[in-house]
């Protein structure tokens, strides 16, 4: 039951500017519903920046950026989940109480249905026995799966993955990105930005390439891995891929 | 094994009570060289009376009860004064940011005692303020200004990582600072904010100027009426003592409290 062909996010002609710095240049991608794409390139190179304007977190200079139709990215939140390289789970909170904040503020659920709802997500990241611990008694494999099971609760239509294994220790990436490819499976809308190759081979419908601001190259990860078109690809593929 | 244990115990306790016996002869030698008789025993009346069958506080519990309610008044004042003023200098409206840096720059740069006169004598005749409520609106304001930045730069020590988040999950700007932002930041700025407190308690001396009986006031009365200054003036200052240091070890206790359970360790 993938792809039900309607769009779910369309930039047309978008620029971002920092300053003199233009960090996205004249980009054109649209996901359709149902669609996992996957972002890669080098550092610096506008892919984070690119999927921070998907829920608003960082305004576009010019151009439109469309979420089911819509241009106000402001009545998407929470309809777009987002995991961060850094976590950025709530310190002071618990993470039950992490992960029901927002469904009891924003979507008004009383506190039994929010709990309900989060100890749902959080044995399907399997972490429901950690409940009651706060994130800094967490690994940081664990402390991500709860990122992910936090966005999950406000049951968003498309979930944005910033470099979510980046900031992992090694023995720890399996575990998040376990969870990455059941909610793909599943027939979630994601746009990964990161650097797991395999990941991308086992569920990216499209892989995009981004350069110096530009997206250079978009194919499937056999097309793109195995015969690159254009030659920045195959300079970062090679870089990537060389041990 | 005991003696060594209580060695440098009984070591420090003699030297204590040495430098104490000091201090006490010290200052006791003075007095009678200027003629001063010592009357400590008069100072429970001013403390507590009995009388008719029951104990009653005298002066000093009366001024130390209206320290204590203008502190606690203006306490709560100053956090809110503090508060907005930090959220309007970090806030994105221009008007908001200059008003909060006015307002702290002014408040910062003139003597408290001469903002206080001016509330006294012409701010507040002019709003039709009491005497009492001006007061605690001096000390708020004052100490409000210093409050805003140790929230300001609690509210800066905030990862930005933490309003994105609670963005992305929808949450409105109202929940995001009170669930969210806000619970951190108080617990950061424990420590800066409790010394807020304490001086607070310390500058609310001076609304005695405003004839307003507080501690400081019915000490400096008692002495006009016993000609007691010694006794007065150090008990006076034993309670200042006693009620700051509690209040340091309350902070202590909240801050240990607040932040072993989640801080990273």
């Amino acid at each position: 039951m993938k792809k039900t062909n309607g769009k779910a996010i369309e930039f047309e002609h978008v620029d971002k500017w920092f300053g003199a710095f233009q960090a996205l240049k004249k980009i054109n991608l649209s996901v359709e519903e149902g669609e996992i794409v996957v972002i890669c390139g080098p550092s610096g190179s506008g892919k984070s920046t690119l999927i921070r304007c998907i829920n608003g977190l960082e305004p576009y200079t010019s151009g439109q950026v469309k979420v089911f139709d819509s241009l106000d990215l402001n009545q998407q939140k929470g309809k777009v989940g987002m995991v961060f390289q850094h976590f950025y789970l709530f310190p002071h909170l618990s993470v039950l109480e992490n992960l029901t904040l927002a469904p009891l503020r924003s979507l008004k659920l009383s506190k039994q249905a929010a709990k309900d709802l989060a100890m749902h997500f959080l044995e399907r990241v399997k972490i429901d026995d950690q409940a009651d611990k706060y994130p800094a008694q967490l690994s940081g494999g664990q402390q991500q799966r709860v990122a992910i099971a936090r966005s999950l609760c406000m049951m968003p239509r498309i979930m944005l993955f910033d470099e979510p294994t980046s900031a992992l220790d090694p023995e720890m990436i399996n575990e998040v990105l376990d969870v990455m490819v059941e909610l793909a499976q599943e027939g979630m809308t994601m746009i990964c930005v990161t650097h797991e190759m395999g990941f991308a081979k086992k569920v990216a419908d499209r892989v995009v390439f981004m350069d110096e601001g530009e997206v250079i190259e978009i194919a499937t990860p056999e097309n793109l891995f195995n015969s690159p078109k254009h030659k920045r690809t195959k300079a970062f593929l090679n870089k990537i891929l060389a041990h | 094994m005991t003696f060594q244990v209580v060695k440098p115990i009984l070591s420090a306790l003699l030297q204590i009570i040495i430098l104490l016996l000091g201090i006490a002869w010290l200052l006791d030698s003075g007095a009678q060289a200027m003629g001063y008789s010592w009357q400590w025993q008069r100072i429970p009346d001013y403390i507590f009376f009995y009388e008719e069958g029951q104990w009653w506080s005298a002066e000093l519990i009366d001024g130390l009860l209206v320290t204590l309610k203008i502190s606690a008044l203006s306490l709560i004042a100053t956090l809110l004064i503090g508060l907005i003023t930090a959220l309007l200098r970090v806030s994105d409206s221009i008007i908001g940011r200059i008003l909060a840096r006015s307002y702290i720059e002014l408040i910062r740069n003139t003597p408290l005692l001469v903002q206080i006169y001016l509330l006294y004598f012409v701010f507040g005749p002019v709003i039709g303020l009491d005497r009492f409520s001006t007061a605690i609106l001096a000390l708020a304001i004052f100490q409000g200004a210093y409050t805003a930045e140790i929230f300001r730069a609690g509210l800066n020590s905030i990862d930005t990582g933490q309003f994105e988040a609670a963005k992305s999950l929808g949450l409105s700007t109202y929940f995001t600072y009170k669930d969210v932002i806000l619970p951190q930041v108080l617990q950061r700025t424990l420590p800066p904010l409790t010394n807020e407190v304490v001086s607070l308690i310390k500058n609310s001396s001076i609304v005695s100027v405003m004839a307003i009986f507080d501690l400081t006031t019915e000490g400096r009365n008692i002495v006009a009426e016993t000609a007691m200054p010694f006794e007065i003036w150090f008990t006076v200052a034993a309670i200042y003592l006693l009620l700051t240091l509690s209040l340091s070890a309350l902070s202590a206790w909240l801050e240990h409290k607040l932040g072993t359970q989640w801080r990273a360790h």
